[in-house]
């Protein structure tokens, strides 16, 4: 865990809901929380190197983007070779995320999840043909789960 | 949305820069002005095609958690289900998906205890199992979606 100082939270908590949309961005973030502008953005630059900012970016609403079809296929592969599957899934360029989870046996069977998406069913189709001949007989069992609604989407916050 | 929007929103997807004027940084190769571009970011903003835009914490590596978490909602409770869940400050994103399981949500706190302590919460509001699924490993996270 990477420890952050008082400047460094009070520059996320001004940034976590977004970046000010006027044309120099980290100079009314400073503004706003009585600090250089230089302070702002070495602090910033900083914590992008330690990866504690993954990015700094745009975030789509998939349906908007014509993305229908957005599925979590979930799959049910050997533990042990888990960590060289997943990595291997995760660097097909369709695949959005993807993650080793816990089983819930028995209701819950399947350790390795992957989310894709799609314009059409054929599209998400082919995606998924592609990671079963991936996976091949590693592979023992798999569903897709659909999304049919977002319910709720925020980005995440620091409640203090 | 046109070629425009689209160009803007695969560019910003990939990245925005840390300097003085970093919107005239991006603005300029798309052919567009400074201005141009904050209006349209403005636009994709409001009409929700874009659903954030700023930078993205990691919120482990701050002492933070995260975690998905499932729960089978009666169709007849998905309604109250729904905001009962939603009421969570601590719930980030919550999809409908067609399954048994029909309600996945990511729970995002402070502390690792918290997540914990929102599990047990949901469950007494709901009156309904909360399967957890932390992750234990991660091999990619880098959403791109060609617009």
């Amino acid at each position: 865990m990477i420890k952050l100082d008082d400047t460094d939270l009070l520059i996320m908590r001004a940034t976590q809901a977004g970046l000010p949309l006027t044309p120099q961005p980290y100079q009314h973030i400073a503004e706003q929380l009585g600090l250089t502008t230089e302070v702002v953005m070495s602090r910033m630059t900083a914590m992008q190197a330690q990866g504690i900012i993954r990015r700094i970016g745009a975030i789509p609403n998939h349906y908007k983007l014509g993305y229908q079809f957005n599925g979590m296929t979930v799959w049910n592969v050997p533990d042990e070779n888990i960590d060289e599957l997943g990595q291997k899934v995760g660097q097909l360029d369709f695949v959005s995320h993807c993650y080793h989870r816990p089983r819930h046996l028995p209701d819950w069977p399947y350790n390795l999840f992957a989310m894709v998406h799609g314009k059409t069913q054929a599209d998400v189709d082919s995606q998924i043909q592609q990671i079963s001949d991936l996976l091949g007989h590693a592979n023992r069992a798999c569903e897709v789960l659909y999304s049919t609604k977002i319910l709720k989407k925020t980005g995440f916050r620091s409640r203090s | 949305m046109d070629n425009i929007d689209r160009q803007i929103i695969n560019s910003l997807q990939a990245g925005f820069p840390i300097c003085d004027k970093p919107y005239q940084a991006i603005a300029e190769p798309l052919g567009l002005s400074e201005h141009q571009l904050i209006s349209r970011l403005q636009a994709l903003l409001d009409n929700g095609t874009l659903t954030r835009f700023g930078p993205l914490y990691h919120a482990e590596l701050m002492g933070g958690a995260l975690t998905l978490a499932a729960v089978t909602a009666p169709e007849d409770r998905f309604a109250e289900i729904t905001d009962l869940i939603n009421a969570f400050p601590e719930v980030a994103h919550n999809y409908a998906r067609q399954h048994t399981l029909n309600m996945w949500f990511v729970i995002a706190t402070e502390t690792p205890e918290q997540i914990q302590q929102t599990l047990t919460a949901i469950e007494q509001k709901t009156g309904l199992r909360v399967y957890n699924m932390p992750k234990i490993n991660e091999y990619f996270v880098g959403l791109k979606l060609e617009a």
